[in-house]
């Protein structure tokens, strides 16, 4: 058994893990609140990266101008999503919903193919990329700095949650509607508010995607991979979303790992999240923390 | 859903068999009849291209009318219906090659097999509802492609299989020409069965189950039961269609069955009308002629400041998948009953003309 190999891939899989827990958690964040499944995720973080991309490699802003006005325009973005398009819908039946988003998926991800081309992108370099040891292994720089860059957003999400007076509106409105709103806290306000802060969070996991990998119509595949880790958690836990992404990762590498030194089926990789997505739907459709629904079907 | 029927006032029916004909009035009847006699008149008249157009709406509004049992009738969302489609396609294909058996038994079989997979894969929808059986709908999706990428001996891997082509008795229907017929004659015989399905007890219960499945429950209607055959009879029909589509292609490659055919498959039961069985076939036209009258657009705005600026000739395959989503949003939005609701709409405004009531 090739232990080094399954170390690396485990390490690679825990920092594509968490990644997937943000992109989740900002998922999540959208269900929750608007209790909208949001089938244009990926998407959103595509946007993000190419806009940032676009901004640095056309406009030569600096790295540290060019983030800000980013995560401004993905917010403005979001905002603009619900309003123009989201909150029409509301009161629809969930396929019209599932439909729109889906529809606004196949929207963004040709209009970005349009305007950048489908090519892979490298996007400027912003860190020196380095191999650094730790504990004997050899550890990229960027992975370490999408690690962190994970773990900071995660924490500012529970922040959020937990401490600012708007997070505290929010969890109101996702626990009860018409109860929040008696207390005079604006649902309209909120839904808008959750769907900005989702977009500019995914911004932000797309453009440490791009660091890490370019830029290319293949970031959207990371909306995809939300629902295993969504789904894994329990879709309205934010908590369970990260967990639930990172165990994706995890496993997705560990498919890698037992393809390439004893199956050879080759792909495994790719297609071990959905197995495993099939398999948590049939045992345990509410995930590891999410609400049971009383009533049952 | 499904909008009123508008029925002119006094149309008072005294019977279970005057409520649930197939035709409301005999000039339907009648009319119906006189299309089918008249579009069998398509290949002498049209043109190839006309004709290729027709024979798409054809088969791809089988597969939409399986997707409308599922979504349309009983509710459920599938994410995943252009898998089954790739599925009856592949199966059809091996079904005649491997074994020999004629073409003509090969197509419905293909829709036996794939509604069996189909039933598999609805299994969950036992269980789940809503959005989570959307997200398992996706699931089947992604693994049933990877299946077809893996699975060499049945799909030919990454070379494309052939498919025989259509005979029946030993007289083989090449060509355009001949394969419309065929082609008609499974769009005239599904549209039948639906038709019949939905005025079945058993397409009822589907209805119940899609209209309030709490109370269809406690009518003695097995949820689990219905929910898992909607999937079978979707898959049926996807199967089908697909058949149709590789023998038509004579050839079945690994392309054309990702998530994006499903979403136009989605499309177009959502623009024909969800739960309305003509609608489907509006809507499946409406779909196959957007990209060629896109396509025609291009042409005609050659060389104007409009090309100049859109870049249409290299960046048309977006603009077409742009447009596709655009479709799709303005119609939830502004017509959610779909092209059949207009048309009924139409239909009452000239038959009450010039009294708007």
């Amino acid at each position: 058994m090739n232990t080094q190999l399954l170390i690396q891939l485990l390490i690679n899989g825990l920092v594509v893990g968490t990644l997937y827990g943000v992109v989740a958690m900002s998922f999540v964040l959208i269900y929750k609140a608007t209790q909208v499944v949001n089938f244009a995720q990926g998407e959103l973080l595509l946007v993000g990266a190419w806009v940032c991309w676009w901004l640095l490699t056309k406009y030569q802003v600096p790295f540290y101008l060019g983030m800000p006005i980013t995560l401004v325009f993905m917010f403005l973005f979001g905002i603009a999503i619900q309003i123009v398009i989201l909150r029409p819908m509301i009161g629809e039946p969930i396929i019209s919903v599932i439909m729109v988003t889906i529809a606004l998926s196949t929207v963004f991800s040709a209009l970005m193919k349009w305007m950048f081309g489908v090519n892979l992108q490298p996007f400027p370099r912003i860190f020196e990329t380095q191999n650094i040891n730790i504990l004997g292994l050899q550890v990229q720089t960027v992975y370490l700095m999408s690690l962190a860059v994970s773990l900071a957003m995660m924490v500012g999400m529970a922040w959020f949650f937990r401490l600012s007076k708007y997070g505290l509106a929010m969890r109101a409105t996702a626990f009860n509607q018409q109860v929040a709103q008696s207390l005079g806290i604006s649902v309209k306000s909120v839904f808008a508010m959750a769907w900005a802060i989702s977009a500019t969070v995914s911004a932000v996991a797309g453009v440490v995607v791009a660091v890490v990998n370019g830029v290319s119509a293949g970031l959207s595949a990371y909306g995809v991979k939300v629902f295993p880790a969504a789904i894994l958690g329990g879709l309205d836990s934010v908590g369970g979303a990260v967990l639930g992404g990172i165990i994706i990762g995890l496993l997705e590498n560990f498919a890698h790992f037992l393809d390439s030194e004893y199956l050879h089926w080759g792909n495994l990789y790719e297609i071990a999240p959905f197995y495993a997505l099939i398999i948590i739907l049939m045992i345990k459709p509410y995930g590891l923390f999410g609400t049971k629904d009383i009533e049952r079907v | 859903m499904a909008g009123p029927t508008l029925i002119p006032a006094g149309d008072f029916r005294t019977s279970y068999a005057a409520d649930t004909t197939v035709f409301p009035t005999a000039t339907s009847r009648n009319a119906m009849i006189a299309g089918i006699v008249l579009i069998c008149f398509a290949p002498h008249v049209l043109n190839e291209y006309s004709l290729s157009l027709l024979i798409q709406i054809g088969i791809f509004g089988i597969a939409a009318l399986g997707l409308n049992i599922v979504v349309g009738f009983t509710g459920q969302i599938s994410i995943g219906h252009a898998a089954f489609f790739g599925f009856g396609a592949f199966t059809s294909a091996y079904l005649s090659n491997r074994f020999g058996i004629p073409v003509f038994f090969c197509i419905p079989l293909a829709g036996i097999v794939t509604a069996a997979v189909g039933l598999v894969f609805g299994l969950p929808a036992a269980r789940l509802k809503g959005l989570y059986l959307a997200i398992a709908t996706l699931a089947a999706q992604y693994i049933l492609l990877d299946f077809f990428a893996r699975a060499e001996w049945f799909t030919g891997g990454s070379v494309p299989a052939s498919a025989e082509p259509f005979s029946i008795l030993g007289f083989s229907l090449r060509g355009d020409k001949k394969y419309f017929y065929v082609v008609l004659a499974y769009v005239v015989v599904c549209y039948l069965l639906v038709t019949n399905l939905i005025r079945s007890r058993d397409g009822r219960a589907l209805i119940a189950v899609r209209d309030h499945y709490l109370s269809a429950e406690m009518m003695g209607i097995n949820l689990t039961k219905y929910r898992t055959l909607s999937f079978g009879l979707a898959a049926f029909f996807a199967g089908v269609g697909g058949a149709l589509y590789a023998h038509y292609n004579q050839v079945v490659s690994n392309e054309g069955f990702g998530i994006d055919r499903s979403i136009i498959f989605l499309a177009m039961i959502i623009i024909g009308g969800l739960g309305s069985i003509m609608g489907t076939l509006m809507g499946t036209a409406f779909m196959v002629l957007l990209p060629e009258s896109m396509e025609w657009l291009s042409v005609a705005l050659r060389g104007s400041a409009i090309d100049q600026f859109l870049g249409l000739k290299n960046n048309i395959a977006f603009l077409r998948e742009m447009a596709i989503g655009i479709i799709i949003i303005v119609f939830l939005v502004f017509e959610p009953d779909g092209l059949a609701h207009r048309w009924r709409q139409i239909k009452a405004y000239w038959k009450l003309y010039p009294f708007s009531h």
